[in-house]
């Protein structure tokens, strides 16, 4: 029979092994999935995974990707610093609402003046959003001693009813005849976050993912903080003789991932989304948590596990309108692929044997 | 700028060769805020569809995506249907508005028509269905068969649409019953049935006898049924329901404008318009009234269908005041459709206050 025989250390070639371990088995159970909804499997899978990238019309999924991609790393590169020291901000999506909210709502104020100052000024009113969203579950958790998984998913709802309040109010646009939403940023130059090469998808919130993940990597291998943020995660005990300040951690990695997740908020509303609705957020804030395990909560993990779950976006949307799946069979098709990442993660703690039963 | 204008036209020069693989057959997309299963909205658009694939058997290919977001991913997703190929698209919701016209600049020679907004270009059409006809029907059934006098409303967002759709519910109501009142939720939802089912609970807890809703799910005529209150089917005639609670119903029917706009494309002569039709047409249907309803008050309310199909009466005609008492429209004045379009009011009468 098989045992688990737990490893005296993680394995690591199984930590790089079992992502695309993973992927592999989620397209076998998947195409599975669709050959019983009477697709051709291949052609799904293919749909799925090779023409956004090599198909005909790739020249435009390419770039789409980097656009689907870049919330979700950013995002997730904040929330892989607290989950590491074993701060578990839940409330991203909330972050991300707020960060857009006080970008969008710092372009809005200068409308229609054009300047070049007003884009910048939106960044950091951005970036502050989401940082102070993210310092509220952060305060009550060193003073009153409260669950930050609580209090960060339950702003989630809070920031949602403020985004429904500003489409109909304060930000609502007065040229719309009425109808909630605000104004297009798109077609307001000094405050749109526009490609910076055109037809690449690349737009500043993408610099800011790749700046986001060189600067994460860094902190971990080099600096101080990072260590700080491995050794409160492994070792909390040990951490404090070492001199970590537990209250001073939190409130650094919530604010730091609040501060992330304002910023692809406000890179969002500003450029792809274009305005503030109350259907803005469409859940790059909870997709994030899974990206980041996906990415094993490593910046360079990260940037891929962002990358492959914007690709099952949007070939899973492809293949919706071009073979007719449903909806949620790529809904299942993608929550396939955290299942398998968890069940195959036993692999990485565990290793296999074969026992032949003991004879008494 | 100029970068972008050459991206536009080398996606445009792609388009247009994906337009000219499929000559043989017409492609026609949609694209669905919801689920196709939802029973309302989305339902009512695919059977649209469907009639379209019917209709016209070979000659027409149609292809769909359900559960789009409103926002980025609306805007790839209506790309993606026009890079395939697609002649003609139907973007079947409000909040689709911008991505379609960013989307139509791009592909000039493809035909989009956008459901319930207002931008149109060269190749974007708008169209919407006057459901405040209905409205106005189901407002006096309701009137007549409230017992506690308060009617509950189950609204989606405070956009002209729905605060029309309470007006002329409420006018109608009023009219047979001076007593009667209306209680209104914003669920800020199209469909999301366990948000539905708690707002007709909640309206039902506060004495409502009647629940009218401007959601797409069935949800909500299941807490009617389980309280023993009546209900009318919204976009969708949700039968399933009747005869009791649901008595009634305002049926969407895409099906005759859906296969006319794709035989315009067929015969090249597909021309932008501004589409807004009632029950005359058959755009607006009032679903079957079932017998929980006295057959006088059916009759009254067939009656007033047949004058609104006529043309002999306008649900919002006056004497009618805004809800702060200022005069609206004098006896006999009949509302015009740019005040409709954009009705950001409430009646006198109604104690609620729109969002802000």
């Amino acid at each position: 029979m098989i045992q688990l025989e737990k490893r005296p250390q993680p394995s690591r070639l199984w930590t790089f092994l079992t992502p695309m371990l993973a992927v592999v088995i989620t397209m076998i159970v998947g195409g599975a999935l669709f050959a019983a909804l009477g697709k051709n499997p291949v052609e799904a899978i293919r749909t799925i995974f090779w023409d956004p990238l090599f198909g005909e019309f790739a020249f435009y999924y390419r770039p789409q990707l980097l656009v689907k991609a870049a919330p979700l790393i950013l995002i997730a590169i904040g929330l892989s610093l607290g989950f590491k020291a074993g701060i578990w901000n839940i409330g991203a999506e909330g972050q991300y609402i707020m960060g857009a909210l006080a970008g969008a709502g710092v372009g809005l104020a200068f409308y229609p003046l054009e300047a070049a100052y007003i884009f910048p000024l939106m960044v950091i009113a951005g970036a502050l959003g989401g940082w102070a969203w993210g310092m509220i579950p952060g305060l009550l958790k060193t003073r009153f001693g409260t669950n930050e998984i609580l209090v960060s998913l339950m702003l989630v709802y809070v920031a949602e009813q403020l985004l429904a309040k500003m489409a109909l109010g304060l930000l609502r646009n007065p040229d719309g005849r009425g109808f909630p939403g605000s104004r297009n940023l798109q077609q307001y130059p000094s405050a749109h976050n526009a490609e910076i090469i055109a037809g690449t998808g690349i737009h500043w919130g993408v610099v800011a993912a790749l700046i986001a993940v060189i600067f994460a990597y860094i902190l971990f291998t080099r600096h101080l903080l990072g260590y700080q943020i491995r050794l409160a995660g492994q070792a909390p005990k040990a951490a404090r003789f070492a001199g970590v300040n537990p209250a001073r951690l939190t409130l650094v990695c919530l604010g730091l991932s609040g501060a992330l997740a304002g910023l692809a908020g406000m890179f969002e509303v500003s450029g792809p989304a274009g305005q503030i609705n109350i259907d803005f957020n469409v859940g790059y804030g909870f997709t994030a948590i899974i990206v980041a395990f996906l990415g094993r909560l490593h910046p360079v993990g990260i940037l891929l596990a962002g990358l492959l779950l914007a690709l099952t976006f949007i070939g899973g949307e492809n293949a919706e309108s071009n073979l007719g799946l449903p909806a949620a069979a790529i809904q299942m098709f993608q929550g396939m692929l955290l299942f398998f990442l968890l069940a195959v993660d036993v692999l990485t703690n565990f290793r296999l044997r074969w026992k032949t039963a003991e004879v008494v | 700028m100029s970068l972008t204008r050459i991206l536009a036209s080398a996606v445009m020069a792609l388009g247009l060769a994906g337009t000219a693989l499929a000559e043989d057959k017409t492609k026609v997309g949609f694209i669905y805020v919801g689920p196709i299963g939802d029973g309302g909205w989305t339902y009512e658009h695919d059977q649209g569809r469907l009639a379209v694939e019917e209709h016209f058997g070979d000659k027409v290919e149609t292809v769909f995506q359900e559960s789009v977001p409103e926002g980025a991913d609306a805007e790839r997703a209506i790309t993606q249907m026009a890079l395939q190929g697609a002649d003609l698209i139907f973007t079947t919701s409000f909040g689709y508005m911008d991505s379609t016209i960013n989307v139509a600049s791009k592909f000039p020679d493809v035909k989009f028509e956008h459901a319930t907004g207002f931008k149109t270009a060269d190749n974007v059409s708008v169209y919407s269905a006057r459901f405040y006809e209905g409205r106005a029907i189901q407002g006096h059934i309701a009137g007549k068969m409230t017992k506690s006098n308060v009617i509950g409303y189950i609204a989606s967002f405070p956009i002209p649409e729905v605060i029309r759709g309470i007006n002329a519910a409420y006018i109608h109501a009023k009219a047979v019953n001076p007593d009667v009142e209306f209680k209104v939720i914003w669920v800020y939802t199209w469909f999301d049935p366990p948000k539905e089912a708690d707002a007709a609970t909640a309206l039902i807890d506060q004495g409502a006898d009647v629940i009218l809703q401007h959601t797409d799910s069935t949800a909500p005529q299941a807490a009617a049924e389980k309280a023993g209150v009546i209900s009318f089917g919204q976009a969708s005639d949700m039968a399933e329901y009747a005869p009791l609670p649901r008595v009634s119903s305002i049926i969407d029917n895409w099906a005759p404008y859906y296969i006319a706009r794709t035989q315009a494309v067929i015969d090249g002569s597909w021309e932008s318009t501004e589409t807004w039709d009632g029950i005359a047409p058959g755009m607006v249907e009032i679903g079957a009234i079932s017998d929980a309803v006295p057959a006088a008050i059916k009759a009254e309310a067939l009656a007033m269908k047949d004058l609104i199909a006529s043309g002999q009466y306008h649900p919002f005609t006056g004497p009618l005041n805004k809800q702060d008492g200022t005069p609206w429209l004098a006896e006999g004045e009949v509302a015009d459709d740019g005040t409709l379009l954009g009705m950001d009011f409430y009646v006198e009468g109604l104690t609620a206050e729109i969002p802000q």
